[in-house]
C-alpha cells in the first residue's frame, strides 16, 4: 500500500502543480499584457482581479460541452488528453531542488523534451478531427513549425551536455554553481550565449509563442487547432498550453540559468528555500517569454521556415563543433 | 522510492484519470441542449463550403522528411555528447565526418529548393 502511495502521490502532487501555475500564469499573463498595453487587465474579480482566472476555470466546467456535428469523433474527443497527458508528465524530471524532484531519471533533459514533442502530435488530431478547414491549416502550421524547431531546440543544449557529461537535469544545474573571478556565476548562459539564443528561439517556435503564433493567430484562423472546441475539453488544451511554457521555461532555468542556485550566497542559505528560488527564476523566464509576447509582430511562415532550416540548423551545428573543438584543445593544452 | 518508469507510468494513468474526471465533471455541471445552430462547424459565420478535410501544401511532406533525417542525427548526437568528455580527440574528428556528410545533405537539399517555401 505505501508503495502504491510512494508512487500516486508526487504525480498529483504535479497534478496540483500544473493547475495552479495554469491559473497563477492566466492571470499574469493578463496582466502583463495589459500593463504592456497601457490597459490594467482583469480588474473587478477580487483584489486587482486576483480570483479572475479561477472564476474563468468554474465557467468552463459549467459550460456547454458543444460537439459539432460532422468532427472525426475519435480525434476530436482523444485530442485534448493526448495534449494534456504528455505535459502533465514533462513535470516529472523537473528539478526543483536537489533532492525535490518526482523522479531522478537519468535522461530528465532527453525525456522532457521528448514528452514534449509529443503534443504536436495532439494538436494535429484536434485540427484534423474538428472537421474545420481553419483548424486543420492551424494544425499544419503548428506541425510544421514544431519539426523544424524540434532539431535547433535539440541540437541547442547539446554543448552544454557536452560541457557537463550528464542528461540528468540536477547534475547539469550542479556544474552551474561557483563562479568566476568570484563574480560573474558560472551559469551556461554566459559562457554557452550562442547556445541560448538558439534555445529562446526554438523554444518560442516549439510553444507556438508569438513571435511564432501562425497555429493560432486570432486574425486568421479564428482559435486555430482549439476553434472547435469548448468547455474543459477547450480547458485542457489552454491548461497544457500554459503548462508547457512552465516546462520550457524550467528548462532554461536549469540549463542556462544555474536551477536553483544563486551566485554569492553559501548552499546552507539556499538549501531550504531551493524551490522557491527555481519556481522565482521560472517565473522570471516566464515573464520575459510574455515580454517578447506583448512586443514582436507575427513571422510569416515562409519567414519561419527560413529561420529554422537555413540559419539555426547549421549555426547549432556549427556551435556543438566548436564547443568541441575548444574542449578537446584545453585538455590537450591541460595535459602538455 | 520506486522504479523510475514506473512513475511515469503512473503519470500516464493519472494523467487518464484526471481528464476523464474532468470532462465527467463539466458534462454534469453543464446543461446540453444541442441544436442544429450549434453543431455547425464555425467558420466566421460563413456556411463552410466543400470538404472541411481539404488537401494541404506539399512543402509540409518535404519538411517532414528532412525532419526525419535531422531528428535522427540528433539522436545519434546525444549519446555522443554524454560520453564526449571522456573519450579522446578521435570522437571529435569522427563527429567531424558525421556532421559534414548531413550538412552536405542539407547543402544539396538547399541547392535543390527543397528549403524553398513556395
Amino acid at each position: 500500500m505505501s508503495a502504491v502511495l510512494a508512487a500516486i502521490l508526487p504525480v498529483l502532487a504535479a497534478v496540483v502543480l500544473m493547475l495552479v501555475n495554469g491559473v497563477v500564469l492566466i492571470y499574469m499573463l493578463r496582466k502583463v499584457l495589459g500593463h504592456l498595453h497601457l490597459r490594467y487587465g482583469p480588474l473587478n474579480v477580487g483584489p486587482k482581479g486576483i480570483v479572475q482566472t479561477t472564476a474563468d476555470v468554474l465557467k468552463l466546467l459549467s459550460k456547454e460541452d458543444v460537439t459539432p456535428t460532422g468532427v472525426d469523433r475519435w480525434m476530436y474527443r482523444l485530442a485534448p488528453a493526448v495534449v494534456f497527458i504528455p505535459s502533465l508528465m514533462a513535470y516529472a524530471a523537473i528539478p526543483f531542488s536537489e533532492n525535490l524532484r518526482i523522479t531522478a531519471l537519468e535522461t530528465g533533459l532527453l525525456f522532457t523534451f521528448a514528452v514534449l514533442s509529443l503534443v504536436a502530435l495532439g494538436i494535429i488530431m484536434a485540427g484534423w478531427g474538428s472537421a474545420n478547414k481553419w483548424s486543420l491549416i492551424g494544425s499544419m502550421r503548428a506541425a510544421a513549425q514544431t519539426i523544424a524547431y524540434e532539431v535547433p531546440l535539440l541540437l541547442s543544449v547539446l554543448p552544454v551536455v557536452m560541457v557537463v557529461g550528464s542528461l540528468d537535469l540536477a547534475e547539469i544545474v550542479q556544474a552551474q554553481s561557483g563562479t568566476w573571478f568570484g563574480v560573474i556565476p558560472k551559469w551556461f548562459v554566459f559562457a554557452q550565449f550562442p547556445a541560448f539564443l538558439i534555445f529562446l528561439v526554438a523554444a518560442l517556435a516549439e510553444l507556438n509563442q508569438t513571435p511564432f503564433d501562425m497555429s493560432e493567430a486570432e486574425s486568421e484562423l479564428v482559435a486555430g487547432f482549439a476553434t472547435e472546441y469548448s468547455s474543459m475539453k477547450f480547458g485542457m488544451l489552454f491548461l497544457a498550453e500554459f503548462s508547457n511554457s512552465f516546462i520550457m521555461s524550467a528548462i532554461a532555468v536549469s540549463v542556462f540559468f544555474g536551477g536553483w542556485s544563486l551566485p554569492w550566497v553559501p548552499d546552507s542559505v539556499i538549501a531550504p528555500i531551493a524551490p522557491v528560488i527555481f519556481v522565482l527564476k521560472t517565473y522570471v523566464v516566464i515573464f520575459f517569454l510574455m515580454w517578447i509576447r506583448g512586443t514582436f509582430p507575427r513571422v510569416r511562415i515562409d519567414q519561419l521556415m527560413t529561420l529554422g532550416w537555413k540559419w539555426l540548423i547549421p549555426i547549432s551545428l556549427g556551435w556543438i563543433m566548436l564547443t568541441g573543438l575548444v574542449l578537446k584543445l584545453g585538455e590537450l593544452g591541460g595535459a602538455s | 522510492m520506486p522504479h523510475d518508469y514506473v512513475v511515469i507510468g503512473t503519470f500516464v494513468l493519472v494523467g487518464i484519470i484526471f481528464v476523464m474526471i474532468t470532462i465527467s465533471a463539466s458534462n454534469i455541471l453543464s446543461h446540453q441542449r444541442p441544436s442544429e445552430a450549434k453543431g455547425r462547424i464555425y467558420e466566421c459565420g460563413v456556411e463552410p463550403i466543400g470538404s472541411p478535410w481539404v488537401q494541404f501544401h506539399i512543402g509540409y511532406y518535404v519538411y517532414a522528411l528532412l525532419f526525419v533525417i535531422f531528428d535522427i542525427e540528433t539522436v545519434f548526437l546525444y549519446p555522443w555528447a554524454v560520453v564526449f568528455s571522456r573519450m579522446g580527440i578521435i570522437v571529435l574528428l569522427e563527429m567531424f565526418i558525421f556532421v559534414a556528410v548531413l550538412l552536405l545533405g542539407l547543402a544539396y537539399a538547399w541547392k535543390e529548393g527543397a528549403l524553398k517555401w513556395r
